[in-house]
């Protein structure tokens, strides 16, 4: 079951480094970065159900 | 001039035939449209068990040009079953190894050689006329044994004409027209099957908007027998591009040339000649052997089996070519279908036998559908994001093995296992899940060769260290046990037993298996057969 209750020690910090991960990428390769983040998450993941409910929430947006 | 029009080799030269002035009609069991693949395969495999058939092609032989070219090994285990693997195999070139590059990167190789103990490899390259020719060459064998099988050359199916209990057949020859009835007509006549426009039957599924551009270039240079991949190659003769080769230092290329292209000009070999220069360097010597720009479609038709007409490969579903699942898959539609068919006409199972044939080759079409349009999306992205996902997966695929499962330049063709197919019985839980009920059996060496190769014409009865009688007898069928054993033999064991000390198994004609037991129980055994032939 994917957990969307609050599970980053440091939430701050957290958010800060994934935009840190992008300084001095054109807008083609932070698409591309971002492409590359999805498949490693989803590898870690590996539960297909988890990652159904991921994939639903992120395109219909929490609360639908 | 079209491809079809120039024949690789003239097998089968028109001569008149006493039906042409026959009248009434002469009337005909079965009569196969289309002396492609799937025609002669259905051809030789009915008359090759003494049904008569009449095989109808508008030509004289194969056409030019390789077309098919990947033969499976299921492919080669049912030509084995009819006579016609042992010249495919000597002839085509086995190959084992894949590269797949991105630019000019090699990501990573992988190795299709098949766990040891099976009569055949996993893949051969051969030629499509070659592989037309070789069961054309089982047929004249088996005709000279005596089977009933007629093949017709310039015979022209014009119009098609259900009739009840058989259907009527117009045939157009130089010598004018005539009529033949049919009580059953196979269809096999190819992806724009003029059977299936006769009928008014629609073909429904995706086009995708792709052309591809096939040189198959004659050289003696010296690269490897492995099939080579390139996606976004850094010679940029195209979007994607394919190195394989083939017997008698041909070698297929193909290069993905996107949508909007000018057909004719790509095809002047000034053109072409360019692309496979960049390609292959420039000091490599090479000749055009034959050249063709195909754009791909997977469709298939919502029903295989228009009462007593039956449509079977191109002709009922067309696939993209990546996965080398058209031919093959054709081939197993013939091999479920014959015994089938056979059954029915000697009244031995009923006529909704064959819409097992109907429901077993969907579930089989769709799986082939499934991987063909999976293996095209990643090689033709068809939005922006989607490339960019695609090209993600190959950043990560040279040094990250997870990322290389998702790299798709085509899933090769593996058999469909019927789960659920109405035929099938009992299952052991103790045993193997590759050979459950539905699945084609795993060959394995046995004392006296090759296991595919002792089971017989018919349905048979394998016991494994188990009791049973020499024959069996039930429901109009008669056929022998086949007795094994698994001691010393840990390829039988691993692929029959599993955990169980002992198994019994119902195998169709087709070697796909219908049902497994512990030990043998003749009522049990009857049921199941009566289940595997639509007779219960």
């Amino acid at each position: 079951m994917l957990n969307t209750d609050p599970n980053l020690p440091d939430p701050d910090e957290a958010y800060a480094r994934l935009i840190a991960a992008h300084d001095g990428l054109s807008e083609a390769e932070s698409h591309a970065m971002n492409a590359r983040l999805v498949l490693i998450l989803m590898n870690h993941i590996g539960d297909r159900a988890v990652l159904d409910e991921a994939l639903r929430l992120a395109r219909e947006g929490p609360g639908n | 001039m079209t491809d079809r029009d120039q024949q690789a080799f003239r097998l089968y030269p028109y001569a008149r035939s006493p039906d042409q002035d026959r009248m009434p009609p002469a009337r005909h069991p079965v009569v196969v449209a289309g002396a492609g693949p799937v025609g002669l395969a259905v051809a030789l495999d009915l008359g090759r068990q003494g049904i008569p058939v009449l095989l109808l092609d508008e030509s004289e032989g194969p056409g030019i040009g390789s077309r098919a070219l990947c033969f499976a090994k299921r492919t080669l285990e049912i030509c084995d079953r009819l006579g016609a693997a042992k010249a495919m195999v000597a002839k085509g070139v086995e190959w084992n190894l894949g590269k797949v590059f991105h630019d000019d990167r090699l990501l990573y190789e992988f190795n299709l050689l098949p766990e040891s103990g099976h009569a055949f490899p996993a893949f051969i390259n051969l030629q499509q006329p070659w592989f037309e020719k070789f069961l054309h060459d089982a047929i004249r064998a088996a005709q000279a044994d005596g089977a009933p099988i007629r093949i017709r050359g310039r015979n022209r199916v014009e119009a098609v004409t259900p009739a009840g209990d058989h259907v009527s057949v117009e045939i157009s020859t130089p010598d004018g027209p005539y009529h033949v009835e049919a009580d059953w007509l196979i269809a096999c006549d190819g992806a724009r099957s003029p059977v299936r426009h006769m009928l008014g039957l629609g073909f429904e599924g995706r086009v995708f908007e792709d052309n591809f551009l096939i040189a198959d270039v004659r050289m003696k240079g010296d690269f490897p027998t492995e099939r080579w991949f390139w996606f976004e190659p850094h010679f940029k003769s195209g979007d994607s591009a394919l190195l394989h080769r083939q017997p008698d230092d041909i070698w297929r290329i193909d290069f993905q040339l996107g949508w909007n292209i000018d057909r004719d000009k790509e095809l002047e070999p000034a053109n072409i000649r360019a692309r496979v220069d960049a390609m292959l360097g420039p000091d490599v010597d090479y000749e055009l052997d034959w050249c063709s720009i195909y754009t791909f479609q997977c469709r298939r038709m919502e029903k295989f089996r228009h009462d007593r007409v039956i449509f079977a490969g191109d002709s009922a579903h067309q696939l993209s070519p990546f996965g080398a699942r058209g031919a093959n898959s054709g081939i197993q539609d013939a091999d479920n279908l014959c015994w089938k068919l056979k059954l029915v006409l000697e009244g031995i199972a009923p006529e909704t036998l064959l819409d097992s044939y109907e429901a077993e080759r969907i579930q089989a079409a769709d799986e082939n559908i499934l991987h063909s349009t999976r293996s095209t999306d990643f090689i033709t992205p068809k939005s922006s994001v989607s490339r960019l996902f695609r090209n993600a997966v190959l950043d990560l695929a040279e040094h990250l093995p997870f990322a290389r499962g998702m790299v798709n330049s085509g899933r090769l063709s593996t058999p469909c296992i019927h789960d659920g197919s109405a035929l099938n019985g009992p299952d052991h839980p103790a045993m193997p899940p590759r050979s459950r009920p539905g699945s084609p059996c795993p060959d394995a060496p046995v004392e006296t060769g090759w296991l595919l190769r002792q089971l017989g014409p018919g349905f048979t009865l394998m016991t494994i260290d188990a009791d049973a009688p020499e024959t069996l007898s039930a429901h109009g069928l008669t056929f022998a046990r086949l007795a094994l054993t698994a001691r010393d033999n840990e390829a039988l064991r691993e692929r029959y037993l599993g955990e169980a000390a002992s198994a019994v198994y119902l195998i169709r004609p087709d070697r796909h298996i219908a049902a497994r037991w512990k030990s043998f129980d003749e009522s049990a055994i009857g049921a199941a057969l009566a289940r595997a032939i639509a007779r219960e």
